[in-house]
């Protein structure tokens, strides 16, 4: 009963959805106060009943409903609750009911904190958020029903693909939707500006905290997506260029390059059609991403998502989106009046360099993630596009934009002094080669590229500390003095300073993969191996039975000369469901390195083939990633972005907006 | 989009057939520069029944095949060029990871420079269009700044 309340909810919040995109756009049309309201009740029902439904399909998982398809398909009994309730989005079905879920939260969001909204562009908005929805209602209703019954139920699940049975599952793809689908609303609100055919800072001022979030959100996905591969793997890869990852990449570059071009907007009034066209891509990015994961195109081996119908419902709802948001931008952009004088070498032309290394870099991912399909589809030939070309093109592009970074970072608005900014980045400067130095010779003919990009990062750091101590503090303040200005500087330069900190700190990381050892040996008990400057020996191999797996658990004591750092038990778990089995990495973090070790089946005289690894700083690649999310969190909490402040100023002083209610 | 995890349940498929690491102890040549070459090529080729995952890295046994392949030629004295090309004489150029320079990856190659230099004339195309400078005050203006100013001086 429950399960066919949830599928009704979730039809009613079709015609909500229906609602929201027709009604409120009229409204705007015909100037009807009463029209556009509807479309903030739309938002929140349509929000309310894609709750109801989403807790249906949670809660057929949690008391495993095995009448319900998906849930004898992804799930079993023993399983413990916390990934009863991940394994609702472990599949194909549940993940797409949490993407409408948070395309509805961030409808929701705008209909209840969006009253300070000029009122036509908030209806606009709201339309074609809902259109959104009613796509992707459509697409779950018509090809992946979620409450699908089966008659008779089995008398028991038929587990959650072992490898998913992961705290990551829990974190990651929420966090991940967040982001993605956040930028739903930048794209909403950049259609209703291109409909509505005027753009202004005030916009800018709008759309940046939700810019913001999902930026940070996504960030923040990636990051987590990255650290479960790297432990669950088994060989502490954390990023593999594969295509699905790339899906998530190309957003994140896109919204990356949007929240530094609508910085300028705001403050300058510039580059508003960039601006604009970057809202449309960096959401089309996400559609794109969308596609490729869940139309079977790229991973036509597994069973993931395997309906042709499916595909082929997403392409027209990409289209859709992208052809007639692009089709809009052609038409009104040229509409669009441009402000904002400055010259070449200003934070403006810095920001401009920014957007161009980005954009490049995601017009580079896309081409390698669609090439082979295309020349396959053309010619039948086939080619890998993999890490090394990745590598290579993205990895100049990006690096050359961490270089950038701190210059535009410290070279002020409108003209500014590069002479000047090189010398008050002097001690980054030095710090930065002589790190490079120091690794190139610690190496000494290694890879030449981890010294670099070490150098790079600890530039980028040190440059980002020394603009904010030269904001506060010049020889001769007293220290009050500097806490006052600490003070008085808005969030969002803080925000941005510890945004590009976390770069450094993520690229430090990067080059301390350089830095690594690695030794593959058969372990014997008692016998010490060596990785890097640490000697690991094996103390005890078991047995060990879980709630639906058991495992060969192993007991490692990990040695610096004499002294015991850690101990870790790497182990192997045997899934009996689906007869699979998944290695448990045994992880120690030692400074902001790690010790990792996975291994494979103990021979039946116990000894246990192993690979032991040494990754000196490779915590500071996810640390990073939480560093640029707490960075945009924080200009996220400037005063001057929240949207009441800004519609106060406005409704004091400008004629921009008409005053809410 | 589950990314990690749909990748994930491949390599799972990998595991469930042979439950083995990706370098095991028993390939590990004993010359550590020809083991050093071997692992080097390795991790250019692409493990053919996995997604995007070099044959160094992956678990799946034609990836151990072909890496014990690699060293036994390797260990007969040829040269990574001579094995790289006798598998790609067998398995096509979709066993590289990096793909080569040729009529139909020009176009792929050339592409992130090619978007930088179009990015690039698109900044300058537009920073030309823009208007230098502040633009002269009208007529009206003019009169308008005129009135004020002479305002100000008989007020002040």
């Amino acid at each position: 009963m429950i399960v066919e309340i949830g599928h009704f909810a979730l039809v009613l919040a079709i015609c909500a959805a229906v609602a929201q995109a027709i009604v409120p756009l009229w409204g705007a049309r015909v100037g009807d106060n009463e029209l556009m309201e509807v479309g903030r009740s739309a938002a929140l029902t349509q929000f309310a009943l894609v709750a109801i439904a989403f807790a249906a399909l949670v809660n057929a998982h949690l008391t495993s409903d095995f009448s319900v398809l998906n849930v004898a398909e992804n799930s079993h009994s023993a399983m413990p609750a916390v990934y009863k309730i991940a394994g609702v989005w472990g599949n194909h079905e549940g993940s797409m009911l949490l993407w409408v879920l948070i395309l509805a939260v961030f409808g929701a969001i705008v209909a209840l904190f969006g009253r300070p909204l000029p009122r036509t562009l908030r209806a606009d908005a709201l339309a074609v958020q809902g259109l959104i929805s009613v796509a992707f209602l459509a697409f779950i209703l018509l090809t992946s029903n979620p409450f699908e019954r089966l008659s008779p139920a089995p008398f028991e699940g038929r587990d959650l693909n072992p490898i998913l049975q992961d705290p990551g599952l829990a974190i990651h793809p929420p966090l991940l939707y967040l982001g993605y689908v956040g930028f739903s609303i930048v794209y909403s609100f950049a259609a209703a500006a291109l409909i509505e055919g005027r753009i202004d800072a005030a916009w800018a001022r709008f759309v940046r905290p939700f810019a913001l979030v999902a930026w940070c959100f996504l960030t923040l996905g990636i990051a987590a997506g990255s650290f479960w591969a790297y432990y669950t793997l088994g060989w502490g890869g954390f990023w593999f260029w594969d295509p699905v990852e790339n899906a998530s990449l190309m957003p994140w570059l896109a919204g990356t390059a949007f929240v530094h071009s609508v910085a300028v907007m705001e403050k300058r009034d510039a580059l508003k059609v960039w601006t604009i066209f970057l809202a449309i891509v960096a959401f089309s990015f996400s559609l794109l991403g969308t596609f490729l994961v869940r139309s079977g195109v790229l991973t036509s081996v597994h069973a993931f998502a395997n309906d042709p119908r499916r595909g082929v419902f997403i392409l027209a709802i990409l289209a859709l989106f992208i052809c007639g948001s692009f089709a809009l931008f052609a038409s009104r952009a040229p509409m669009l009046k441009q402000g904002g004088l400055f010259a070449p070498i200003s934070r403006e032309g810095a920001l401009i360099v920014n957007n161009l290394l980005l954009t490049t870099s995601c017009a580079t991912v896309l081409f390698g993630t669609l090439y082979p399909l295309a020349l396959e589809q053309l010619t039948g030939e086939k080619i890998t596009v993999g890490a090394p070309f990745f590598n290579l093109t993205c990895g100049a592009l990006l690096l050359t934009a961490c270089f950038v970074a701190p210059f535009g970072f410290s070279l002020a608005w409108k003209r500014g002094d590069l002479l000047g900014v090189a010398q008050r980045l002097t001690v980054a400067i030095v710090a930065g080669a002589v790190t490079a130095v120091l690794g190139a010779a610690w190496l000494r003919g290694g890879p030449i590229l981890a010294p670099i990009a070490a150098g790079l990062a600890i530039f980028v750091i040190v440059g980002s500390l020394t603009e904010v101590v030269m904001r506060l503090w010049r020889p001769g303040v007293r220290p009050g003095v500097a806490v006052k200005r600490a003070i008085g500087l808005p969030l969002s330069f803080f925000g941005a300073a510890i945004a590009h900190i976390g770069v450094g700190m993520t690229l430090l990381g990067l080059a301390g993969v350089g830095f690594g050892a690695e030794t593959i040996a058969t372990l014997h008990k008692g016998v010490a191996e060596r990785v890097g400057p640490y000697a690991i020996t094996l103390d005890s191999v078991g047995e060990r039975v879980g709630p639906n797996y058991k495992e060969a658990a192993t007991s490692m004591t990990v040695r610096s000369g004499d002294a015991v750092v850690a101990q870790i038990a790497p182990a192997r778990r045997q899934f009996a469901a689906r007869q699979m089995t998944t290695t448990q990495a045994g992880l120690a973090t030692l400074d902001f390195g790690q010790v990792y070790v996975s291994i494979a089946d103990p021979t039946p005289d116990g000894d246990v083939p192993a690979r032991l690894y040494w990754k000196p700083l490779v915590t500071l690649i996810w640390l990073g990633g939480a560093a640029m999310a707490l960075g945009g969190a924080l200009s996220l909490a400037d005063r001057r972005l929240r949207l009441g402040v800004a519609a106060r100023a406005k409704a004091s002083g400008g004629s921009l907006a008409q005053p809410a209610q | 989009m589950i990314m990690r995890p749909l990748r994930l349940a491949l390599i799972a498929l990998a595991l469930a057939s042979a439950p083995a690491l990706a370098v095991q102890p028993d390939e590990v040549m004993k010359d550590p520069a020809l083991e050093a070459r071997a692992r080097a090529l390795s991790a250019e080729l692409r493990c053919m029944v996995c997604q995007n995952q070099s044959i160094d890295d992956s678990d799946a046994p034609l990836a151990r095949d072909i890496r014990i392949l690699i060293r036994s030629r390797i260990q007969e004295g040829e040269s990574n060029d001579a094995v790289r090309a006798y598998l790609v004489s067998r398995y096509g150029d979709f066993i590289l990871l990096k793909p080569p320079f040729k009529l139909e990856t020009w176009l792929l190659w050339l592409s992130p420079p090619l978007t930088l230099c179009a990015g690039i004339a698109a900044v300058l195309l537009a920073r030309r269009r823009a208007p230098r400078g502040t633009p002269p005050l009208s007529a009206e203006e003019e009169a308008r700044l005129a009135a004020l100013t002479n305002s100000d001086a008989a007020g002040g």
